[in-house]
């Protein structure tokens, strides 16, 4: 059981791992608050889509499973965002339309399709937490690095001396494909060590 | 035998896409009565800090007959200003600006950038301290304009953000053209 859940944090993180969801992982992590609060949007949908999901899945007939599927997700990333703008304007107003992009998500229908579909709500729930925190997680450290250094700040808080040169590439385009292939590149030598290490513990 | 499994099964997929899309409307009028007015209630309280930001002194703020133009009255209930909502076409979509002018337009007091789409870490700087300042007692006798890379040298100058030269533009442009709007709506007396 708890497997399900931690599984999407490492051994299949939906961004290091299964590159799912890159158009708001590329798009808005120019500042780590925004990669924190993409993640949190992004993480309520995929609770709340994956439990409902699997709630109706034995009902929901299979040749229109995909259009269930899509509305569902739909609504609750709608409510997402008239929440933020209710309650969060300046960050909801900072992310712009990469909230009521999360509809289109693949990491959402992914696991609608590939996990609530199949297994029973709590199996779900703890899938679709482990992927959400994964997710987060990962939106945040890609934020961090391109805040850092193309920025000089980490959450807002200055952390590079005082006369540093700002790397505006960071904050581009570029910068966001540039960061996200070091990090998959970090991300798989630290995985293959740790696995390395497993098999001597147990050889 | 076919047919009916055929018919039954169409049935029952326009029957559950109709239960899903009822549910779901149903669900999001309650999410849209909810914030609705919470979000309209951020809007002006987000123009009226604007206002605030660029007029410290201001005691009242009252709307005008023109839609999105403020007139502000300090604490001796002289009016200290004018201040109105300008919008334009920026680098990735459309910057709307509140902006505040002396009650003689020969000077801007200062600008806020209420909504814009420009790309983060550049344009997006439209609306940090460094560039918004620059608007602050801003002589408005001329058009204003932009330099590149060096410091401005006149009272209706500002410098432009590396990077970013088409967002500074278009701020500088949305001001220009507010400004004559402006003036147009002060002379035919609707201010």
């Amino acid at each position: 059981m708890i497997k399900d859940f931690v599984k999407g944090l490492w051994k299949e993180n939906p961004i290091f791992v299964q590159v799912l969801g890159m158009c708001p992982t590329l798009a808005v992590t120019t500042k780590a608050l925004f990669g924190l609060s993409m993640g949190l949007a992004t993480t309520f949908v995929v609770i709340s889509s994956s439990i409902v999901v699997s709630a109706v899945r034995e009902w929901v007939p299979k040749q229109v499973r995909i259009p269930i599927f899509t509305v569902i997700i739909a609504t609750f990333v709608t409510a997402a965002d008239y929440f933020l703008k209710a309650n969060f304007f300046q960050i909801s107003k900072a992310l712009g339309p990469y909230v009521p992009l999360i509809v289109v998500n693949c990491v959402i229908l992914g696991r609608a399709e590939a996990f609530a579909s199949k297994n029973n709500v709590r199996r779900s729930l703890l899938d679709a937490l482990g992927m959400g925190i994964g997710f987060t997680a990962a939106l945040v450290v890609l934020g961090s690095v391109r805040e850092i250094l193309g920025a000089g700040t980490v959450f807002g808080v200055q952390i590079m001396w005082k006369g540093f040169t700002n790397w505006i590439v960071m904050v581009l385009p570029a910068g966001a494909f540039i960061t996200l292939g070091l990090l998959v590149g970090v991300f798989n030598i630290l995985d293959d060590k740790m696995k390395t290490r497993r098999k001597i513990v147990k050889g | 035998m076919t047919k009916s499994l055929l018919k039954n099964s169409t049935v029952k997929m326009i029957a559950s896409l109709a239960v899903v899309g009822i549910l779901s409307g149903a669900l999001l009028v309650l999410v849209y009565e909810y914030s609705t007015p919470k979000i309209r209630v951020n809007v002006e309280n987000e123009t009226e800090r604007a206002i605030k930001n660029i007029f410290p002194e201001a005691v009242k703020i009252n709307k005008t007959k023109e839609p999105g133009f403020f007139s502000v009255q300090d604490a001796k209930e002289q009016i200290s200003g004018y201040a109105f909502i300008a919008e334009g076409n920026g680098y990735q979509g459309v910057i709307k600006l509140i902006i505040g002018v002396d009650p003689k337009l020969t000077e801007i007091k200062g600008m806020e950038v209420l909504d814009s789409a420009e790309t983060p870490g550049l344009g997006a700087e439209i609306a940090e301290d460094k560039f918004r300042k620059q608007f602050e007692d801003l002589s408005a006798r001329r058009e204003i304009e932009y330099v590149k890379n060096q410091k401005p040298n006149k009272p209706s100058e500002i410098e432009a953000i590396t990077g970013a030269t088409i967002s500074s533009r278009a701020v500088v442009a949305i001001v220009n053209n507010g400004m004559s709007g402006i003036r147009e709506k002060i002379e035919a007396g609707k201010l």
